[in-house]
């Protein structure tokens, strides 16, 4: 059973700053740093305050304050009838869950990660994704069903899957993979608001992770739309397309393309289900290159979908064949150097951007 | 005459349009009569960790002659659904439920539209005993608008949300957890109310209903299990699939009672002490001592792997000619 992972993460350049008890001490108008564990903590909080029918249920989300200490202080602050310890038994608690939005409740389910979800699948895909559309809208499911998803740090096999491409696949799910603290905050508000089931993948490794927010990302009524990507970075040389931890990775990939005089554009997801084609192809219409970086398996995943759309609404505009960076095809391994080649790294992503601009030598076939 | 009245009153459609409770089949004279009479019910109940409900139960002749049309109209209902299924203008799945009408109809008189019904396939009289019209049904069956899950569900899906009642699923097992959560969410609004979610003997031994059983019971909640024991899980027979048929007992520490199916005042009083128990002290099994008529479904024959003289026997204690 997956304990708590405490994991210091490599390389990180940005300071990670604890702001103690008060987020809302203003130092002067300079922006406040938030971890993404606190945006997900403080988003939960104002939904669940102010909105009764929300509660929060999942394995050690109580006592023990969350696995990951997402829901650090609820129980404390929204007793055990809304803040609920549920056995290990994700079958019967996430059926319960979907139950329990049938009757007009809007629970958070927790699944300690998403592999776990799978013993829960059922549920969440014919229980509550197609019932909108089998009743005729008669019945609705206003769920969110979150927790962490892909790879952490030497966890094995069967704890690092990435749920994204399986989930995104299904009509009447919606699937959101916040990058940054204002993701987590503005993604999971929205989702919690939303009326039908929501799959939120969260990374372990980001939990820790200090990015800064500003005061409109403070305020308890901010919530950012689902179906829309961002632009994290512009650029006109080619286009790069990540979510989740993979962003970073993207940015990280950006700034070294830029000493090489490749100006990369790169685009945070945010949404997989509805994917933000527009965006996407807006992008690549500008740019004629498109990298898509994802941490899952490659075949049949978020980059198969992405190039799909692209070749579909914009193939004219595409002056290399698009490439796609992703996790390798192997169930992970464990050995901390086989697990480094097993997830794409930065390098990897400077490399496929590269052959995308003809700067090096195209691969023969695809590994 | 009363059949003179039904000509000139309204169209058969229209008829259709109404909710049992107003069919024009009862233009004719009909008691109206509500003086309280007992009836003691056929067998006495097998109680587990609880004491039985007495065998008699209050009753009137209104209610038992509610209780014979109602049943009556659901048996005529899948024998229709039968024969527009063999006329191919049924697609798909297909699972009739006569031989079990007096569970739908029984569990009706005991509770309210408050009460929240969760059941698997099988659900085309439980949907009407909560106030589903016959065109909706029939609609539904053959793909049209005017269906009640619009033609988008089909036999499996229906639902009817003003009456609680919350489907029709496909995923054998998958409602029992999905009642639990309606009854998490009746304690959670402090509704008063109960939920009950049924399910058939091949459902029984799903794990996740286990799972969902003992949250229930963590928890306090005011679920009701009630397995619909026709003796067969599709083309198994029930002793070829559980170790234990003694479904009521299942919940080890949660009660149980077994109550004859054919029965619809036994399956009335078993209700009505089910939601009195489930409101007080949390969740309890029921399990219904019934047969279906028909196979599985419309593809099985329901002959392979039972005898028709099996079949005929039950008939002998034919739910509806017990309210005659």
């Amino acid at each position: 059973m997956l304990g708590i992972v405490r994991q210091k993460v490599l390389g990180q350049s940005l300071q990670k700053v604890r702001p103690g008890v008060s987020l809302l001490r203003s130092y002067s108008s300079a922006a406040k740093q938030m971890t993404v564990r606190e945006a997900l903590n403080s988003a939960l909080d104002e939904e669940m305050s102010a909105d009764p029918k929300v509660f929060l249920m999942g394995e050690e989300v109580g006592e023990y304050q969350g696995a990951y200490k997402i829901s650090k202080g609820l129980l404390e602050k929204y007793g055990p009838e809304r803040v609920l310890d549920t056995p290990i038994t994700e079958a019967g608690f996430t059926g319960i869950g979907v139950g329990a939005a049938y009757y007009g409740l809007k629970p958070v389910v927790e699944f300690m990660t998403f592999n776990f979800s799978m013993q829960a699948i059922d549920h969440i895909i014919n229980s509550a994704a197609k019932s909108n559309y089998m009743s005729a809208g008669q019945i609705s499911v206003p769920i969110v069903f979150r927790g962490p998803n892909g790879a952490a740090a030497g966890v094995g096999a069967q704890h690092s899957q990435c749920y994204a491409a399986w989930y995104a696949s299904c009509p009447g799910l919606k699937v959101l993979t916040p990058y940054n603290s204002e993701d987590a905050r503005g993604l999971l508000k929205a989702a919690i608001r939303d009326p039908d089931p929501v799959i939120f993948l969260e990374n372990e490794l980001l939990y820790g992770e200090s990015f800064p927010v500003s005061d409109e990302v403070l305020d308890s009524s901010f919530c950012l739309p689902i179906g829309k990507a961002k632009i994290e970075r512009e650029g006109k040389d080619v286009t790069i397309s990540a979510f989740s931890k993979m962003v970073g990775h993207a940015l990280k990939a950006a700034e070294i393309l830029e000493k090489d005089g490749i100006d990369a554009e790169v685009i945070n997801l945010r949404s997989i289900r509805p994917l933000d084609r527009s965006t996407i192809n807006t992008s690549v219409r500008k740019t004629n290159r498109l990298i898509t970086v994802e941490e899952g398996f490659p075949q049949h995943g978020v980059g198969a979908e992405i190039c799909a759309s692209v070749v579909e609404e914009s193939f004219g505009y595409l002056d290399a064949p698009v490439e796609r960076v992703a996790g390798a095809d192997v169930p992970m391994p464990y050995a901390a150097n086989l697990e480094r080649m097993a997830v794409p790294q930065v390098e990897d992503i400077v490399r496929a951007a590269k052959r995308a601009c003809y700067r090096s030598v195209p691969l023969a076939a695809a590994a | 005459m009363a059949l003179s009245h039904l000509a000139t009153s309204s169209s058969r459609s229209a008829a259709l349009l109404r909710p049992l409770s107003s069919s024009i089949y009862l233009r004719r004279p009909i008691s109206t009569d509500t003086t309280p009479i007992t009836v003691e019910t056929s067998v006495p109940f097998t109680s587990h960790q609880c004491e039985a409900p007495s065998r008699s139960v209050e009753t009137n002749p209104k209610e038992l002659l509610t209780f014979f049309r109602d049943m009556a109209l659901m048996r005529r209902m899948e024998i229709a659904a039968d024969s527009l299924y063999k006329a191919k203008l049924i697609r798909g799945f297909c699972h009739l439920y006569d031989g079990q009408e007096a569970v739908a109809v029984g569990m009706e008189a005991a509770i309210t539209k408050k009460d929240c019904i969760i059941t698997a396939y099988r659900d085309h009289c439980t949907f009407v005993g909560r106030g589903g019209t016959l065109l909706e049904v029939f609609s539904e069956l053959m793909g049209r608008q005017a269906g009640c899950s619009r033609g988008k569900g089909g036999s499996m899906h229906f639902y009817k949300k003003d009456s609680n009642f919350y489907g029709g699923h496909g995923i054998v097992g998958a409602q029992v957890p999905l009642g639990c959560g309606l009854a998490f969410a009746q304690k959670y609004s402090k509704d008063e109310n109960v939920t009950f979610a049924l399910y058939g003997d091949g459902a029984a031994n799903q794990g996740q209903l286990f799972e969902a059983l003992n949250i229930s019971a963590l928890w306090d909640l005011p679920a009701i299990l009630v397995c619909e024991n026709n003796h067969y899980g599709m083309g198994t027979a029930e002793w070829r699939a559980a170790k234990s048929p003694a479904y009521y007992k299942r919940g080890d520490y949660v009660p149980g009672l077994k109550v004859d199916g054919m029965d619809a005042l036994a399956v009335k009083q078993a209700c009505k002490f089910a939601k009195e128990h489930a409101l007080k002290n949390g969740p309890i099994i029921l399990e219904m001592d019934t047969y279906r008529y028909h196979g599985h479904s419309m593809s099985d024959p329901g002959s392979t792997y039972r005898t028709r003289d099996e079949i005929s026997g039950v008939r002998q204690r034919s739910v509806i000619q017990l309210k005659e």
